[in-house]
């Protein structure tokens, strides 16, 4: 049949599976928005900027691990997408964006509202393309849903021209290329099975690739037969359960102290889907001594890139784990697990503000359910959640590590919440929530059951915990000192304002939250100088942790 | 610093270079050169980089290299198995008393004359890098107005041809 490039477009993305798009219509995608119109069986979820749009989908795909879709007009549009398709890029997951552009005739003459999109793109996009011939579209598409959701994922964008979108051309359905990881042969882990079942003291650090290759339940099964603690990244948090007596918490820069203390004594370090960021690594030429460093990834520049390992497997993780178990024998480690378990002790002992943010996190898990969705933005509040709320489940933290990008939390939350379809949480700071908050009206446009647990310190807490420990206590514009009534600004947008101003608040007030229908926003008023600690200062090793401040 | 010679073959689009000569911008490697030409393959181009740094960088470039949907295939060159080649365009100062001593340093190195003029000539000459150089500064001191060079370019010697590698992913 022949059908219009916009159809086309409709077509493909249902192939796919596809059935929610976030997006922003404007004048280079009226045909894609009037076919969405005349199908009418895509949800649609309309943003306030295309920046929340692009962060949706991300949090959509984090949320369910399918690929997330936005789309945008040309120009303005497609750029207000680029720090969403960043932060996939950084955090490697799936999206496909899809922007319009003036017509393949007006390409290079500085028409209205036309820009390079898919030059901007290139270096924060797995791949990208100009769709300039309708009879090469259907096959892009379909091409860019593989590269997104296959290997090491990530975003890739489509930039379709208006006249491809109106021409015609002749089109055939066809079923989703499936992506099956290589198997991984044995021989490449028989000798990484011996250093294993050697190993005296081994730590398993769980990345992100635990969460995107879904290895949760075969990391599981190899922790348990080796009786070996468990860390992991910040994008590896829910890959491994947080109420497991073997797990550790985060590692790194706020890794906890268990962690870094098990690090430091631990002789064999598997690193299992992860990159050895320098948020995680600290000092990277001092990161692997005395140890012997294995790695596990999908990606082969991350192997060596920033560690040196010592054996490392380019494949899937849950392929490697796979292969891996069946060669190894269940391991009694009771003495290293016992030292390490005494590692756990720890009080809070950075919060000397009547609320602390702890206390929320912790009373927080009592209204969620294991597989609650809590969003979060970038800074402190970002961290406490990582540190004190429990993550028992995979795609349960939606997150931005690698970009950090404030501002990321309301998108993603409405994306994570349209894609699990419950009840979701988004812990933000002052901060990034006034980035954008305008989403805030998506939220109440699609009665969005979203709880928002607003950190507000009255300032930019993060920059200011470094301003105080490295710059003399000058708070060079990070004192914010708005007048923003968060309760009346809820009420303004059609959600539920609350506030939570002292530790007897906690309780009462979250139950409230969590019995209202649609947003809430719930104002914490917590202080100004509580600090996220233990903290290892940039470039420094495990043993520098600051875990009290003097 | 050693000089390593990777080659490499991209979809034949536009918008490759950019794709490629954007990766070693960002990922901040030292590239020498880079030469880029049709092959007998329509879809496909060849590219010859030619990289200065270590064994870390050839190994990260050379992987993120092959992370672009449009590299094929992609082969680190054995300096000894393979020949190297590179074309130079030179426009020097010849003046009728001058123009002897020209044509008989030509003669050494086979170079080629392909343009003659009262003031000056334009000389050809086709071999590796370092060949290149040496002629350079023999000819240096007779005042050279402007030159072009292509660039290296290298195919592996015998049978083996790039198209035929195994995915360099397999090969680590």
């Amino acid at each position: 049949m022949k059908l219009s490039g916009a159809d086309i477009l409709i077509q493909c993305l249902k192939e796919q599976g596809t059935d929610t798009v976030f997006g922003y219509p404007g004048g280079c995608v009226l045909d894609i928005y009037d076919a969405i119109y005349r199908d009418g069986t895509l949800k649609h979820i309309l943003t306030a900027h295309e920046q929340g749009a692009a962060h949706a989908a991300d949090g959509y795909a984090r949320a369910t691990g399918k690929t997330g879709v936005c789309i945008a007009t040309s120009g303005p549009g497609a750029t207000n997408l680029v720090t969403g398709i960043a932060t996939a890029y950084m955090d490697s997951v799936p999206l496909v964006a899809i922007t319009g552009n003036v017509t393949v005739a007006n390409l290079g003459r500085d028409s209205f509202q036309e820009v390079d999109i898919a030059g901007i793109t290139m270096p924060v996009t797995k791949h990208n393309y100009i769709v300039k011939d309708i009879n090469k579209l259907a096959s892009t598409i379909r091409e860019a849903f593989y590269i997104a959701s296959s290997g090491r994922k990530g975003p890739v964008l489509i930039d379709i021209p208006k006249n491809i979108q109106t021409e015609q051309c002749e089109f055939t359905p066809a079923a989703p290329a499936p992506y099956l990881p290589k198997p991984v042969a044995p021989e490449k882990l028989k000798e990484i099975a011996d250093i294993l079942a050697k190993s005296k003291r081994p730590l398993l650090i769980a990345g992100g690739g635990c969460i995107g290759s879904n290895a949760s339940d075969n990391l599981f099964a190899l922790a348990k037969k080796m009786n070996a603690p468990v860390c992991a990244t910040l994008m590896g948090l829910g890959a491994y359960p947080a109420s497991d007596e073997q797990f550790l918490g985060l590692i790194g820069m706020h890794g906890t102290d268990a962690a870094a203390k098990t690090f430091r004594r631990a002789d064999t370090v598997i690193a299992c889907g992860m990159r050895f960021s320098d948020r995680v690594a600290g000092n990277r030429a001092a990161f692997a001594e005395g140890k012997t460093i294995i790695q596990f990834d999908i990606d082969a520049a991350e192997i060596d890139k920033n560690v040196k390992a010592d054996h490392s497997v380019m494949a899937d993780v849950n392929e490697i784990f796979k292969v891996l178990l069946p060669l190894l024998g269940q391991t009694d480690r009771k003495d290293w697990l016992k030292e390490v378990s005494a590692y756990k002790e720890y009080e809070n002992a950075n919060f000397d503000s009547s609320l602390p943010a702890y206390k929320i996190l912790r009373a927080l898990r009592s209204f969620t359910d294991a597989d609650t969705r809590v969003a979060t933005d970038v800074g402190q509040h970002q961290m406490w959640t990582a540190q004190y709320y429990p993550f028992e489940q995979p795609r349960t933290l939606i997150s931005s590590g690698g970009l950090g990008t404030m501002g990321f939390g309301m998108g993603a939350a409405i994306g994570a919440c349209v894609g699990s379809g419950k009840k979701t949480v988004l812990v933000t700071g002052d901060g990034s929530f006034h980035m954008n908050l305008n989403e805030l009206c998506t939220a109440v446009s699609h009665e969005l059951p979203l709880v928002i647990l607003l950190m507000d310190n009255n300032c930019l807490g993060m920059v200011r915990q470094w301003q105080t420990l490295f710059y003399g206590k000058r708070y060079s514009q990070t004192t914010l000192d708005r007048k923003t009534d968060y309760c009346k600004l809820a009420e303004a947008f059609g959600a539920t304002g609350m506030t939570i101003a002292s530790e007897k608040d906690i309780r009462p007030v979250l139950k409230k939250a969590f019995a209202a229908k649609g947003p809430v926003l719930v104002d914490c008023k917590i202080g100004i100088d509580d600090k996220v600690l233990p903290m290892i200062a940039p470039g420094k090793s495990f043993e520098d942790i600051i875990t009290k401040l003097g | 610093m050693k000089k390593y010679t990777i080659t490499a073959l991209v979809a034949n689009k536009s918008g490759v270079l950019t794709r490629i000569s954007g990766l070693f911008a960002r990922r901040a490697f030292n590239i020498e050169s880079l030469c880029a030409c049709t092959t007998e393959n329509q879809a496909l181009s060849r590219m010859t980089i030619v990289l200065s740094g270590d064994e870390y960088t050839l190994a990260q470039l050379t992987k993120q290299l092959d992370k672009l949907i449009d590299v094929k295939k992609i082969a680190i060159a054995d300096e000894n198995d393979s020949v190297y080649r590179e074309l130079l365009l030179v426009k020097v100062s010849a003046p009728a008393n001058k123009r002897s001593e020209l044509i008989e340093i030509k003669e050494v190195y086979k170079a080629k004359i392909v343009d003659l003029s009262p003031e000056t000539l334009i000389l050809e000459l086709t071999g590796e890098p370092n060949k290149l150089d040496g002629f350079i500064k023999v000819i240096e001191p007779y005042g050279i107005l402007e030159m072009a060079r292509t660039g290296m370019t290298a195919l592996s010697r015998g049978e083996k041809c790039l198209n035929d590698l195994v995915d360099y992913n397999e090969c680590i």
